[in-house]
């Protein structure tokens, strides 16, 4: 259980945009991100809009090419493999979006959008890939099967739209699954049922998650451990319970704090909210990037130099000045 | 007996498609008092923003069926015709906040001129007065002046949503409706528009009626909940009610799907999914889905009313 699958150091991803005439700029979307992932295992990743959790995901996948870092698959460097190296990689990870429809392409049939990554891959005989569709779709509770094979993804419903999304990604048996946002478009009710397909098929074939998601209140049920991003960093990690009940960074704090548990006495009471917006990933503030925002900023420290990764409590990490001492 | 500020009798509005009558709005009553909020509850196309669209009268342009009280004050506004409508209540009474305020806003006009149209044209006020106010009224919502001359583009989807609400503010609404006001923000700009939100419900008082797919957020506003499945409301019930003991099973079952971050449970959901609301089913619209279904629930359910502010439309509390 143990076995580490997947290890991800010091990652980098910047984006060059034009600024003016000559001019060049560099979105640092991901900066210095550090992670791993044990076989078997489910994390989360949780951060606001453009923090830059989806490019972190998608240059894990190798859909980006890094700027800088290592990243270790099953013990292989494939940081910067070309993209004929890759394929066995592609066949190991799989990738499941936030608008299910939008993922689909709408001329295909749910058997040809499942067939063509087993033909891509070199599954030749027929009745093999057949059979392999039925035990896809059977996995997502997709059934019965024969009522679903010969469908367009517009003749089927978000959720299983979504569930179509999930058999096109766990079809060639990968080892880890990133899932950006994979519920932020379906209803609630909905959105649960995704999940624990989810956790299922995780359990059960002992696969590796990557949540990508902007709502904590769903890892607390879903993921084993929790990254924290702000601004292209990662802040916090620590097992989910733990971070639940014991949040250091202060955004972390701020971030739990105003998540509503459905309770009547909510209404009377105003949150804590820090003020201000995240920062632009152009000119990111010096220091730490939750400064200009932090009720806990420490003027000549906070704002002079970036924090380190520090180990606070077993396996909990901050990058946080006020932690510095404890470390 | 005190009067109810908003009393919604039968209400129903039916728009009619290619492939047949979409029952969108389906015989919806309650009723608020003066400063209270309802938050309408319900899955995505279950009906609650027509709800909305309906009360304020922008209608889509099939509309078949629009019908039923919506009594204000007292006054009846389905008697109005649509000139008085514009004049007297629409952005006067009763204002709209929209779920995408990006679209909202006019993308070629300055906040300040957008905000200050309605006095303007309405009111005659002159415009540097109106423009006065419009700063004021973004200063008690924590946005300095000078965005009075920025364009939409300018602003974070945070500040823009501000701006719309501040807009709604200028005209002293009785009436806010608040549709999905946060969906597409981020947690903790959603924290701050609610907090801004009960700011306002605490200073100025108007009624309003939030309506949203999230539950943990309706309890952030709400002093009564109505829940709306297939177009219909299943539940009416007062907040201190609802979140410890829903009553109907759409709500109970809902309830069982929202994941909370403080405490442990165990998380359920509803398999299936509601019916169409082209043509519906006869009987509960629940049924298919219910898992405490039985014969009588082939029947149209009447809604019972159990107490003061709570009623259910399901055949389990029906007596006898």
């Amino acid at each position: 259980m143990s076995e580490i699958l997947l290890n991800v150091e010091g990652l980098r991803k910047y984006f060059s945009a034009r600024k003016g005439l000559l001019g060049r700029v560099y979105i640092k979307a991901v900066e210095g991100v550090d992670l791993h992932l044990k076989k078997g295992e489910a994390i989360s990743i949780v951060g606001e809009s453009g923090c830059g959790k989806t490019t972190l995901g998608k240059t894990i996948l190798r859909l980006y090419e890094p700027t800088g870092g290592k990243i270790i698959f099953d013990g292989k460097d494939i940081t910067h493999l070309k993209s004929k190296e890759l394929k066995w990689y592609r066949r190991e990870t799989g990738l499941v979006q936030q608008d299910p429809f939008g993922a689909l392409p709408p001329f295909m049939t749910v058997k040809g959008i499942l067939e063509e990554p087993l033909i891509i891959h070199g599954v030749k005989d027929k009745a093999e890939r057949e059979e392999r569709i039925h035990k896809a779709l059977e996995q997502v509770r997709l059934t019965p099967v024969e009522d679903f094979i010969r469908k367009y993804p517009h003749m089927l419903s978000g959720g299983q739209q979504q569930r179509l999304v999930m058999a096109r990604a766990i079809i060639l048996e990968p080892k880890l699954i990133i899932a950006d946002e994979p519920v932020s478009m379906l209803d609630a009710s909905v959105r649960i049922e995704i999940l624990k397909l989810l956790r299922d098929l995780q359990r059960k074939y002992e696969l590796s998650i990557i949540y990508i998601t902007h709502d904590i209140s769903t890892t607390r049920y879903f993921s084993e451990r929790i990254y924290i991003m702000y601004a292209a960093h990662i802040i916090e990690c620590a097992d989910t319970k733990e971070i639940l009940r014991n949040p250091l960074h202060p955004y972390t704090k701020a971030l739990l704090n105003v998540i509503p548990d459905p309770d009547p006495s909510n209404r009377f009471t105003i949150k804590d909210v820090p003020s201000g917006e995240p920062p632009d990933l152009i000119n990111p503030p010096p220091g730490c990037r939750f400064s200009p925002r932090c009720p806990s900023f420490m003027k000549g420290v906070c704002d002079a130099k970036e924090p380190v990764f520090l180990e606070v409590n077993k396996d909990h990490y901050v990058k946080c000045w006020l932690y510095e001492k404890t470390g | 007996m005190n009067r109810k500020h908003l009393d919604l009798k039968d209400f129903v509005m039916y728009y009619r498609t290619s492939r047949g009558e979409v029952k969108a709005v389906d015989n919806v009553s309650f009723s608020l008092n003066k400063g209270e909020t309802v938050a309408v509850i319900g899955e995505s196309g279950c009906g609650k923003s027509s709800l909305a669209k309906s009360l304020i009268r922008v209608l889509p342009r099939n509309i078949s069926v629009y019908k039923g009280t919506v009594l204000l004050d007292g006054l009846n506004l389905m008697e109005l015709d649509e000139k008085t409508f514009e004049k007297e209540i629409r952005w006067v009474k009763i204002t709209y906040i929209p779920q995408a305020a990006l679209n909202s806003l006019n993308p070629v006009i300055k906040i300040g001129d957008q905000m200050i149209e309605p006095l303007v044209i309405r009111n005659k006020t002159r415009k540097n007065e109106a423009l006065q106010m419009a700063a004021k009224t973004l200063r008690s919502l924590g946005i300095t002046e000078e965005f009075l001359y920025r364009y939409p583009f300018e602003l974070s989807g945070g500040m823009r949503q501000r701006v719309i609400i501040a807009m709604s503010l200028m005209v002293k609404p009785e009436l806010m409706l608040l549709d999905e006001p946060t969906s597409s923000l981020d947690v903790l700009t959603q924290a701050n528009i609610m907090n801004l939100m009960k700011k306002i419900k605490e200073e100025l008082k108007p009624s309003m009626i939030f309506i949203t797919h999230d539950v943990s957020l309706s309890s952030e506003l709400a002093d009564k909940i109505a829940v709306m499945y297939a177009g219909q409301i299943v539940e009416f019930n007062t907040a201190d009610k609802f979140y410890r003991d829903p009553a109907h099973p759409y709500s109970q079952k809902l309830m069982e799907s929202v994941p909370t971050l403080r405490v442990d449970k165990n998380l359920d959901y509803i398999p299936g999914s509601p019916p169409s609301l082209l043509n519906p089913p006869k009987g509960c619209r629940f049924r298919e889905r219910c898992p405490w279904r039985f014969e009588k629930c082939t029947e149209d359910p009447p809604l019972i009313s159990l107490e003061k502010d709570f009623y259910v439309r399901c055949w389990l509390r029906a007596e006898g």
